[in-house]
């Protein structure tokens, strides 16, 4: 028997309909991945089974659970389900667990709900539970709180809370997306070991299908609320049957076409970063000693030729982002000097920093935070032609900003519309129209496409690549995602606790890496076509 | 602490829709405009002449006559709330514009800033939250004696620090945003990015302020010229009635009752506008559908 | 103590000497001479210089600030010009007064705002919701003053259940002195209380969307177990801001309350002052309000560190 049925689901909030005639079973001890692009409906999908749905919510169909109608059941009936039979785990780690509680209350709070257990035996439960997620006692007593807990490590708490009393079916919604990919390979393979030893079933939900293949039996595709798919992870996969499976695998592949590589040394560098570090205030442990400064980045040196295209890769708190300002001119360094175009910008004031700025732009990974809502989007493109020496006049501008949104593909009467009449996509094209639009010779972008679906997503690397033929524009990409510098970069530079640990030719560094970080990266970053492999090879 | 800041994305006519639909609001601006109106029209019209003392009709009940009856000095309460009403707008008013006019600025340069010039600001926050209003109105009438300007300044002062960090809080919240670093790279200077990005963002948030302070304003208005230390007679303010009212509590109820009933509901009229912008406002409530 | 700890105690520290100089300085700049004031018009000028010496108002500025300031602190505040004893006495008999009532109209206000707030917040856009919050929103809008008067009017002079004013001191017993302070507190107490709870309300509606509470949920708690244990001391912090903020609004009631009860409370004493210009009781008053305000600030602080452990500090 079955332990999760979903049999023709339905699901609506207020007037809109979010899911359709959703099925989906898994078995004792299955793994199935839930896939989709955002909106379609993977989330609530688990919310449903949890019965934790916003208040206006209207869920049609069958849900059965080890037997229990989960849409017919009492609130008292859920509540001996959730976190007994059915646990979960969710995305954002930083925000999951509540602030003014120990993680070992939060954790013997739920066994001591369910098994009525004493104070006592409920902790060494829990005790026993955290050791298991990764968390040893010695480390982190029961007394830690989770601020003092790095996102990785709260993750192991939520999972300790959701498997503390080995639930039947486990549901974990994008439980890595927050967490770089070493993490996320981590915390992957301790839901993997978890599910075998216990044999509980699994529902992995996730936007992204290298991880599901690795991961799942079995898969279920969903868009706008259908399922498009469902299947065997392996055949579905290395198939490819279905339109939209076959237009997500080939989306979350893709490399863009760049028909004129860049060659080294071909010119004068444009940019020039010599031993670069910058320092910040550390946090204060006694009122007598002088607080250690934290060291983010630490004695970096990079070049960077015209039309060049240059990733920066490293963990989560490596120091990249950092770096990549201190090239802006956005942070001052404590130390060396950078170059731009020969010219010594470090210490600069900013009047002085006005050309180099022109040269110079920006790409953010938010495409929501990087607009001022109140502007619309002629004042938003506009405003690095601030830089030049001669401002244009209102005729000229509307021009130049109708040009800029031409060669990322929007038209002119965009120019009127606020931004948050555009989809994410778009108003990543936006910012990259902001970011050309001084004709500059480098842009720098912090993990552009990261917030994007697979799909969008190789639009704007296209777009990215398009330009760079076109325009000749130098690229410094910063990402911790290996794909993003295998499509788009000549070099690699591989950055680990505040130094460059790795650099070269990209495909020399991503196939053959020899520094430990670099190795730690490229063999957790998730790979469609190795986990394809692998599936098949594992089936015979 | 931070604040959060929910940055609306919505252009004005959805906004506009959304206010017609919002019954605080509404009642709120209806009640509003009513008061403004009523003080207005005392400029021209009151039923009776408030400054002409009728004796003989001294502490008289609601009547047709006089509808919320006479003080003990024969003048006709309904007039005198109207023109009581000036009184209260204009103080809290006034307050309202020094707070915002001096405690904005400061916030947002604070914010801007940071380091010591927004160490020093918290701190003269601090200095300045530590009087009460009615702990400055006491010392400034030590010093000037008694009148509505003390009252002005005295609530004035108590609304520059709020301002100041209300200003503070919601810019601190937007300065990190990417839009922000986009304007900086575009070698946009602080004072720029505070005007062009930085205030029409915490727009919002000084409007619901605003009209919270408003309130609160005609309250401690009220309360200084009831303890005599705002407004002086003849003058007609609410806060005198109802000190006059006070003795005549047995003989003449309506004296304390008309005035009072003024006062809440002007409170109550701009609670809900200030609860209704922010309701309209808040991108939060509008994802809870 | 940690860091935190220390840096707001220095602050309040500083924060309380600042406003000491400002007080210090407004009277100073005020017209008219304290030593005649006390000799009357007729002494002559010989005789209010000998004084004016006496009184050591003939010092440097900074001199006389540091002796009266220096006096604050063993709590000698000068002689009242007009009653000619210590101002200390004159205040510690009002305090008896002034600080239980602030403190029955704290207690009395935390006491209906909490359990208001989170039923409303548990009862979200129902009805129950709707009307407390509609109560709190009126209860908002109305001056403390004149609710006193219509509390006076309803329970003094209709029911006849409670006198109407006036004070009998403590030794006409505890039970008959804190009757005579019911009214005046419930006064002062309903609308501050009108506020807290929508305060508590909606810190607690913004708790509840949080991440960590669908945890919790998730867990198999029940919604009500949640709200108690995990969602209302996270909604804390903001009520405590308030509650701070509201105790500077309490003493300012308390004074104007205690006009109209005729409470012989400090707000009566410094009314008296201000009419008899005795400044150093207008002076010292002012003085220990802004030092309870900032007492009260300090506490609220600490508060903070008990219900955040991200205040704290790290081990």
């Amino acid at each position: 028997m079955n332990l999760l049925e979903i049999d023709n689901l339905s699901l609506t909030i207020g007037d809109t309909p979010i899911l359709k005639g959703v099925e989906l079973t898994i078995a004792p001890g299955e793994v199935v991945g839930l896939v989709g692009e955002s909106g379609s409906g993977k989330s609530m999908t688990a919310l449903t089974i949890m019965r934790l749905l916003p208040h206006l919510a209207r869920a049609e169909g069958r849900v059965a659970f080890d037997g229990i109608d989960i849409l017919a059941a009492t609130e008292d009936q859920m509540c001996a389900l959730r976190g007994d039979d059915i646990g979960m785990v969710f995305q954002e780690p930083m925000t999951a667990l509540n602030p003014v509680k120990t993680i070992g209350e939060q954790v013997a709070e739920g066994i001591r709900w369910h098994t009525r257990a004493g104070r006592a035996e409920a902790e060494e439960r829990a005790r026993k539970i955290l050791d298991r997620v990764g968390l040893p006692e010695a480390k982190f007593p029961l007394s830690r709180y989770p601020h003092e807990l790095s996102g990785g490590q709260r993750q192991r708490v939520v999972i300790a809370i959701a498997c503390a009393l080995k639930p039947k079916l486990l549901i974990a919604d994008e439980p890595t997306t927050a967490l770089d990919v070493v993490l996320q390979a981590q915390i992957l393979d301790l839901l993997r070991d978890l599910v075998g030893e216990n044999r509980m079933g699994l529902l992995l939900i996730s936007h992204d299908l290298a991880v599901v293949t690795e991961m799942a039996d079995r898969l279920t595709i969903l868009r706008h609320g259908e399922v498009m798919e469902a299947g065997d992870t392996a055949r579905t996969l290395s198939q490819q049957s279905h339109p939209y499976t076959r237009e997500l695998a080939l989306a979350s592949m893709h490399v863009p076409a760049r028909p004129k590589p860049h060659l080294a040394g071909s010119a004068k560098p444009l940019l020039e970063v010599e031993g670069v570090g910058r320092d910040y205030p550390g946090r204060r442990m006694s009122l007598f000693r002088p607080a250690q400064p934290i060291r983010a980045v630490d004695d970096v040196s990079l070049t960077i030729e015209p039309a060049q295209s240059v990733a920066l890769v490293g963990r989560s708190g490596c120091g990249k982002s950092t770096l990549a300002r201190m090239i802006l001119a956005l942070d001052k360094p404590t130390a060396g000097t950078i170059r731009f175009r020969g010219e010594t910008i470090t210490g600069k004031p900013e009047p002085a920093l006005r050309p180099a700025r022109r040269d110079m732009q920006v790409v953010f990974q938010d495409p929501y935070g990087s607009f001022d809502p109140r502007h619309k989007v002629e004042k938003l493109v506009a405003e690095p032609l601030h830089l030049l020496e001669k401002q244009p006049a209102t005729a000229e501008r509307r021009e130049m900003v109708a040009h800029a949104l031409d060669e990322v593909g929007l038209g002119p009467r965009d120019m009127d519309k606020y931004p948050h009449e555009f989809s994410g996509g778009q108003r990543q094209r936006l910012s990259i129209a902001r970011a050309i639009i001084t004709r500059p010779k480098l842009v720098v972008a912090d993990e552009p496409v990261s917030a994007l679906d697979v799909s969008i997503r190789a639009q704007i690397l296209d777009l990215f690549a398009e330009l760079n033929q076109k325009l000749g524009i130098a690229y410094l990409f910063i990402t911790h995602d290996l794909t993003v510098a295998r499509a788009m970069a000549d070099e690699v530079l591989v950055m680990h606790e505040g130094r460059i640990v790795e650099r070269g030719r990209t495909g020399d560094v991503l196939d053959h890496p020899r520094s430990e970080p670099a190795r730690a990266l490229v063999a957790a970053a998730p790979d469609l076509h190795r986990a394809i492999a692998r599936r098949l090879q594992e089936q015979g | 602490m931070t604040m959060r800041v929910d940055l609306p994305d919505e252009t004005l006519a959805g906004v506009l829709a959304k206010a017609f639909g919002n019954r605080s609001f509404l009642t709120g601006l209806v009640i509003t405009l009513l008061v403004a109106a009523i003080a207005l029209l005392s400029f021209l019209w009151t039923p009776y002449d408030v400054t002409r003392l009728v004796i003989a009709d001294k502490t008289q009940a609601p009547s047709l006559a006089h509808w919320f009856g006479t003080d003990h000095f024969g003048r006709d309460i309904l007039s005198m709330i109207m023109v009581g009403a000036r009184n209260s707008i204009a103080v809290a008013l006034v307050a309202v514009g020094i707070g915002m006019g001096i405690g904005v600025p400061l916030g947002a340069f604070a914010a801007a800033r940071g380091g010591m010039a927004d160490e020093a600001l918290m701190r003269v926050n601090d200095l300045v939250f530590a009087f009460p209003a009615l702990l400055s109105a006491i010392m400034i009438t030590a010093i000037f004696g008694p009148g509505a300007v003390n009252a002005i300044i005295a609530i004035g002062i108590f609304n520059i620090p709020v301002f100041a960090r209300v200003a503070r809080a919601g810019a601190l919240a937007i300065w990190p945003r990417e839009f922000i670093l986009a304007a900086r790279a575009a070698g946009k200077g602080m004072t720029r990015i505070s005007i062009e990005h930085i205030l029409p963002n915490v727009a919002t948030l000084l409007l619901v302020q605003g009209t919270i302070q408003f309130a609160l304003g005609i309250l401690a208005e009220a309360g200084l010229s009831y303890v005599g230390l705002g407004a002086q007679p003849p003058m007609p303010s609410w806060g005198r009635m109802l000190f006059d009212a006070q003795t005549r509590m047995v003989t003449a109820p309506w004296m304390a009752i008309f005035p009072g009933m003024a006062i809440v509901i002007t409170v109550l009229g701009l609670n809900l506008l200030g609860d209704g912008i922010a309701d309209i406002l808040d991108p939060k409530s509008r994802r809870r559908g | 103590m940690t860091a935190y700890l220390l840096k707001r105690l220095i602050i309040a520290a500083l924060t309380l000497v600042l406003a000491s100089m400002v007080v210090f300085a407004v009277m100073e700049v005020l017209p008219g001479d304290p030593a005649r004031l006390m000799l009357g018009l007729n002494a002559s000028a010989d005789q209010v210089e000998l004084l004016r010496n006496q009184m050591g108002l003939n010092a440097p500025v900074a001199l006389r600030y540091l002796h009266w300031a220096g006096g604050l602190v063993s709590l000698d505040f000068g002689r009242s010009y007009t009653y000619s004893v210590p101002v200390i006495d004159l205040v510690r008999e009002r305090i008896a007064v002034s600080l239980p009532l602030a403190l029955i109209a704290l207690a009395l206000s935390t006491v209906i705002a909490i359990p208001v707030g989170v039923f409303s917040a548990s009862r979200q856009g129902q009805a129950g919701d709707t009307l407390a919050m509609g109560a709190a929103q009126l209860g908002v809008a109305v001056p403390n003053f004149w609710f006193a008067l219509m509390l006076i009017y309803l329970f003094a002079v209709w029911l006849r259940l409670v006198p109407a004013g006036g004070f009998p001191g403590w030794n006409a017993g505890v039970w008959t002195a804190l009757k005579s302070l019911l009214l005046p507190a419930i006064a002062l107490a309903l609308p501050q209380a009108a506020i807290l709870a929508r305060v508590a309300r909606s810190a607690l509606i913004e708790v509840l969307n949080e991440d960590y509470i669908r945890t919790a949920r998730a867990k198999g708690l029940p919604y009500r177990a949640v709200l108690w244990r995990h969602a209302l001391r996270n909604a804390m912090i903001p009520v405590l801001t308030i509650l701070g903020l509201q105790f500077a609004f309490l003493l300012a009631g308390t004074i104007i309350i205690e006009n109209v009860f005729y409470l012989p409370g400090l707000g009566r004493l410094i009314f008296q002052a201000i009419t008899q210009r005795d400044l150093i009781v207008v002076e010292s008053i002012v003085m220990l309000l802004v030092a309870a305000v900032i007492l009260i600030n300090l506490i609220v602080d600490f508060s903070y560190a008990i219900v955040d452990p991200r205040l704290r500090g790290r081990r």
